[in-house]
């Protein structure tokens, strides 16, 4: 059952038809071109598809496109200005985050989320004392970017690129 | 996936009013277990009615000292919330144990009470499954069963319930509000999930269009403890094998009173009522922890593969009745 709903993604406004079972990130990118979230497991287990949602790190592959008419969506490629790389994007560079780059995208995205979480003073399951200010050493890096899941094991890579993000 | 029609209501009554009067249609809130189960084909809903927008979102005090969280509270804003933090952290500590960053940011409080089962089998629709399919059979009694219940469990269906969220509420005697067709009801927390008996498809006593508004948490005990641990087979991101929500209030050496619940052992989260009995104006000491623990699952029936569980979760209570009651701990 075909709809017709507004997305802006990347800062550009478009508008598209899609089927009601349409998941927002097929409409990303079979609908838009927009190829920067991948489909890693596309059942909510892996996080190679999460973009922000209005400043929010979320799994594409889960959200409905239909229920998601007139969001404004911020993927990987479109967190730079221009030719200059996102702060977060430099460090994956900097620290090799990646190997294969499957997952990058997906991990850049849930780290910009997961930094601006921190901003936030909100806890996570390592943080010992729930009412002090947030401290964000190794470990709190591990757990807050464990839906994540890299195959080919950059992890030492993305907890330093974030790290040093962090300083 | 089968298609469907997608519809955002106007208010809470109308969304009510659209699935009570279609028996194929469901609400859609955060999507992270719908959406794969629909995927999954193991939910088919011809029409999809969006809640999003007409439950509250907000946590708010109530009159005494409790705290009402609007159904539509996201697993991240909940467990972040002051009042939350300061008040019931052991609900934080339990939904920070639970997911991902992401999933959390999507999740909503009613959604996480409806979440289904994460059994193999539910979820494999290859497989018979009396859950998915009444009458099909069940595969886990003879299958992959480390995951299975250990309490309560019937011939039709040993799946476990998978929140963390709802275990710590179950322990915080939380109060669900629902919205019908014939007007707002409230069910307790520990009335709310059903155990499978001869009907396993059902998980709670909630019927069709039948719409969470909100969860109610009564003030907190004075002078309380409270803690929740989750065991699991990864460091994050992983369904518990077994979690402990537990409060504790000590005076002159006793216990004055606890409240303690269980995830990862039954169909629904467990409330140990009869260890909370045993424990009740006994001298805080390591035997009455193990007596209690022990007395809750003295009734515990396990497979080839489970077993594990029941000395897991005695000894992990144990573990958290003596962290709330060491004197400078």
């Amino acid at each position: 059952m075909d709809t017709t709903i507004t997305l802006k993604v990347d800062g550009e406004r478009h508008e598209l038809t899609v089927d009601t079972r349409t998941t927002l990130l097929d409409a990303l990118r079979d609908g838009l071109g927009v190829y920067s979230p991948k489909k890693g497991c596309d059942h909510g287990q892996c996080g190679a598809c999460t973009v922000l949602l209005a400043g929010r790190r979320v799994l594409a592959c889960l959200a409905l496109a239909v229920a998601h008419d007139g969001a404004e969506v911020t993927t990987a490629a479109g967190l730079g200005r221009g030719d200059e790389l996102h702060p977060v994007a430099r460090a994956f560079l900097d620290h090799d985050g990646f190997q294969c780059g499957y997952c990058t995208p997906g991990q850049i995205c849930s780290a910009v989320g997961m930094l601006a979480e921190a901003e936030r003073e909100w806890p996570s399951h390592v943080t010992e004392d729930l009412e002090a200010p947030v401290e964000m050493d190794e470990a709190e890096i591990r757990e807050r970017m464990s839906g994540n899941i890299c195959r080919c094991g950059a992890y030492p890579g993305i907890v330093g690129a974030i790290g040093e993000v962090l300083r | 996936m089968i298609p469907f029609v997608y519809s955002r209501p106007g208010d809470a009554a109308e969304a009510v009013e659209a699935v009570a009067g279609d028996p194929g249609a469901t609400f859609l809130a955060g999507g992270t277990n719908l959406v794969d189960h629909m995927k999954l084909g193991i939910a088919s809903p011809t029409a999809l009615v969006d809640v999003r927008e007409v439950v509250d979102d907000a946590v708010e005090e109530l009159p005494g000292g409790g705290v009402r969280i609007g159904a539509g509270t996201t697993n991240s804003e909940l467990a972040a919330h002051p009042l939350v933090r300061r008040r019931y952290p052991l609900l934080s500590s339990a939904l920070l144990a639970g997911a991902s960053g992401q999933l959390r940011n999507m999740a909503t409080t009613g959604g996480n009470l409806l979440q289904r089962t994460r059994c193999v089998y539910f979820q494999d629709v290859t497989t018979p499954c009396n859950k998915r399919e009444p009458g099909s059979g069940c595969s886990a009694l003879e299958g992959h069963g480390r995951d299975n219940a250990v309490l309560g469990a019937s011939e039709r269906c040993v799946a476990t319930h998978p929140s963390d969220m709802a275990v710590a509420m179950l322990a915080l005697d939380a109060e669900v509000r629902v919205l019908g067709p014939s007007g707002e009801r409230r069910v307790p927390l520990a009335d709310f999930h059903r155990l499978p008996g001869a009907e396993p498809e059902r998980d709670t006593v909630l019927e069709h269009g039948e719409l969470i508004t909100a969860v109610d948490l009564p003030a907190p005990q004075e002078g309380a403890r409270s803690t929740y641990r989750k065991v699991r087979e990864r460091a994050s991101y992983a369904f518990a094998l077994v979690s402990v929500a537990a409060l504790v209030s000590v005076r002159g050496g006793q216990i004055a009173d606890t409240r303690i619940a269980f995830g990862g052992v039954a169909h629904a989260p467990w409330r140990a009522r009869r260890a909370e009995e045993v424990l009740r104006g006994r001298p805080v000491t390591e035997t009455a922890f193990r007596v209690a623990a022990e007395a809750e699952f003295a009734e515990a029936r396990t497979g080839r593969d489970n077993a594990f569980k029941v000395p897991l979760a005695i000894n992990t209570c144990a573990a958290v009745l003596r962290s709330l009651t060491e004197v400078n701990g």
